[in-house]
């Protein structure tokens, strides 16, 4: 679905963002881009819509060079949430946000006010339909700005920190309405810091480090790895401290425990004897 | 009286038809760190506004109830004089950033409370070696990395060397490491050289080793107000969509067994060490 060949990109052809990357996702994948600041991952999937064009090397979408493409072109197959809203966010309300990505992909009218509705719904938003987007909450602007780019339903979702301002419902909210786009076929993309999302909900990572993809694979190989979480500036996933801490002390326990229910498992079976 | 007062506060936005803040009551004593969490939209940046005078004074409204900053009516103070006490990291680094580059960005502050030239290039270069900016130095704040202009909003608000430092989910955008580092380095101020620290987090897996209170937030109300292990516990911190450390969701599930570990663990080192306790108990 998306092939990135050997991409190099400098702002103003002097700041170095992406030192030759490569990579390939298939459609209907579900990948996350995690990593140190400045890594390059914004500037990464800033080519997949093409608002940056590669100074060398190649993008191609759906089978197509992306070079041959527009933006708007581009733009219809691969839907881009910025990392700050503020970017993202012009119109004087919520629904008028929403509704006007609908209606420039050609939805109907009827089309757009159910998809408008059902996402304002889905991501906790329905009180803030008629607001401003400028008189909001930084979680409910960043949570706009993802409903303009969901209720598009568009192939390919590229995200960028959907998670920032999120409490622990809303992140489940997203993830939840996330998944249900990927079982109809969409593929997911996000870049973010939040360790415990991607374990979740993520089967494969990608993480970056200084332009480079450091490494690329299943996500409990890429966040064990020691090596890895040091270049990239990651730190072990909470859960996973946990066992590695119980197996020190119980060998019983795996330190490979990666859900909550299994540590809690882990724990009654040391404890159960001795209430 | 305490550093920080909320007393009986409310605010409603100009044009909003509810109260983003209702009757909020606290008070923070010089020295604390306190943590405030809650849902998405219950209030937290706004009362970080009022602490440093932007409500009512940028952002205006309807208010009730007062709130005193170092005896200080904040109705009566303007946001200039308030920020010789009290320094904000807004939620957004984007909107904090005003100048032309990083070395620039973090002289702004200090040279606006009058702080002599000399001693504001000694704070710049103790900052950029604090937060490790030196790479940034000359680079245009808007043309960077959302982590690095959020570093960079952070050095701004402590080249203030404020009394009271006030942040808005200021990891939010920062990799885990340096996440880490910010908050180790706020901690150490805070136990250090005493300064005041409240601060903004979901993410309390992250702060709660370090918070001597959390306050929960919701629908403009403070609804709880205690130390971490007892806020965490609660089972409204759950309901309302906290962040809760997976070590005291581990603790929550087996007390509702019928396993009790001594205390509420916050990591999962100390939930090792808990179980071993009980083992050998
Ligand atoms: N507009 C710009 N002009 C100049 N340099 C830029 C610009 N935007 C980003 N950079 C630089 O390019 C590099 C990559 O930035 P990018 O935003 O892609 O990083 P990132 O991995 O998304 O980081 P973060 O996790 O902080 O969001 C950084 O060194 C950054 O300073
Ligand atoms: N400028 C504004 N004008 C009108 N209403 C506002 C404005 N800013 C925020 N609000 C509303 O006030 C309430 C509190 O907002 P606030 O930004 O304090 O929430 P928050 O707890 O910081 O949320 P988040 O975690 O999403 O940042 C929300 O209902 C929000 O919609
Ligand atoms: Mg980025
Ligand atoms: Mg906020």
């Amino acid at each position: 679905m998306i092939m990135i060949e050997d991409v190099h990109f400098a702002y103003d052809g002097i700041y170095t963002a992406l030192q030759g990357v490569s990579l390939q996702i298939e459609k209907g994948e579900c990948v996350a881009i995690m990593g140190t600041n400045g890594a390059g991952k914004t500037t990464l999937v800033k080519h997949m819509n093409g608002l940056l064009r590669p100074q060398h090397g190649r993008v191609i979408v759906d089978g197509a060079d992306a070079k041959n493409l527009s933006i708007a072109e581009l733009s219809r197959i691969v839907g881009l949430v910025w990392q700050n809203p503020d970017h993202q966010l012009f119109l004087d309300s919520v629904r008028k946000e929403i509704e006007f990505g609908l209606k420039n992909l050609g939805f109907t009218p009827e089309e757009t006010d159910a998809q408008c509705t059902q996402t304002l719904k889905n991501l906790g938003l329905e009180g803030l339909a008629e607001r401003s987007p400028f008189a909001l909450s930084g979680g409910e602007r960043k949570r706009v700005a993802l409903a303009t780019v969901l209720a598009t339903e568009p192939q390919v979702l590229a995200l960028d920190e959907p998670t920032i301002g999120q409490d622990a419902q809303q992140k489940e909210l997203l993830a939840r309405m996330l998944m249900d786009l990927n079982d109809r076929g969409r593929t997911v993309i996000v870049v973010t810091h939040d360790i415990e999302f991607v374990i979740e909900h993520f089967p494969r990572t990608i993480a970056m480090a200084e332009g480079r993809i450091v490494a690329d694979g299943s996500t409990s190989s890429v966040l064990s790895n020691e090596d890895v979480l040091e270049r990239c500036s990651l730190t072990l996933p909470q859960l996973t401290v946990a066992a590695r801490a119980l197996h020190k002390a119980f060998p019983q326990v795996s330190e490979r425990l990666t859900l909550l229910s299994e540590l809690e498992d882990a724990v009654s079976g040391i404890l159960g004897g001795t209430q | 009286m305490a550093l920080v007062e909320f007393a009986d506060f409310s605010f409603k936005y100009l044009g909003a038809d509810s109260l983003a803040l209702r009757k909020v009551s606290a008070s923070v004593n010089e020295g604390e760190y306190v943590v405030i969490t809650g849902p998405s939209g219950c209030g937290k940046t706004t009362l970080c506004r009022t602490a440093n005078g932007l409500v009512p004074h940028f952002h205006r409204g309807y208010i009730a109830g007062n709130v005193f900053i170092d005896g200080q009516n904040t109705r009566d103070a303007t946001v200039a004089k308030l920020a010789s006490t009290v320094g904000l990291v807004f939620q957004n680094p984007a909107n904090q950033l005003v100048t032309l580059n990083v070395e620039k960005e973090l002289a702004f502050g200090p040279e606006n409370l009058g702080v002599v030239p000399e001693e504001v290039r000694q704070r710049v270069e103790e900052i950029i070696d604090l937060l490790n900016l030196e790479h940034l130095r000359e680079k245009h704040p808007h043309e960077m990395s959302g982590g690095e202009q959020q570093r960079v909003a952070m050095g701004a608000t402590l080249a203030l060397k404020p009394k009271v430092l006030v942040a808005d989910e200021p990891t939010s955008n920062l990799d885990p490491r340096s996440a880490e580092l910010i908050l180790d380095i706020i901690a150490n101020l805070n136990k250090r050289n005493g300064m005041t620290v409240i601060l903004v987090e979901h993410r309390l897996d992250l702060v709660a080793k370090d918070a001597s209170r959390i306050i929960l937030m919701d629908k403009g109300q403070i609804i709880a107000d205690g130390i971490p292990r007892d806020v965490l516990s609660m089972d409204i911190s759950s309901e309302i969509g906290v962040g809760i450390p997976k070590a005291t969701q581990v603790y929550k599930r087996l007390q509702a067994k019928g396993i009790e570990l001594s205390r509420v663990p916050l990591t999962g080192e100390e939930l090792a060490l808990l179980v071993g306790e009980a083992k050998r108990r």
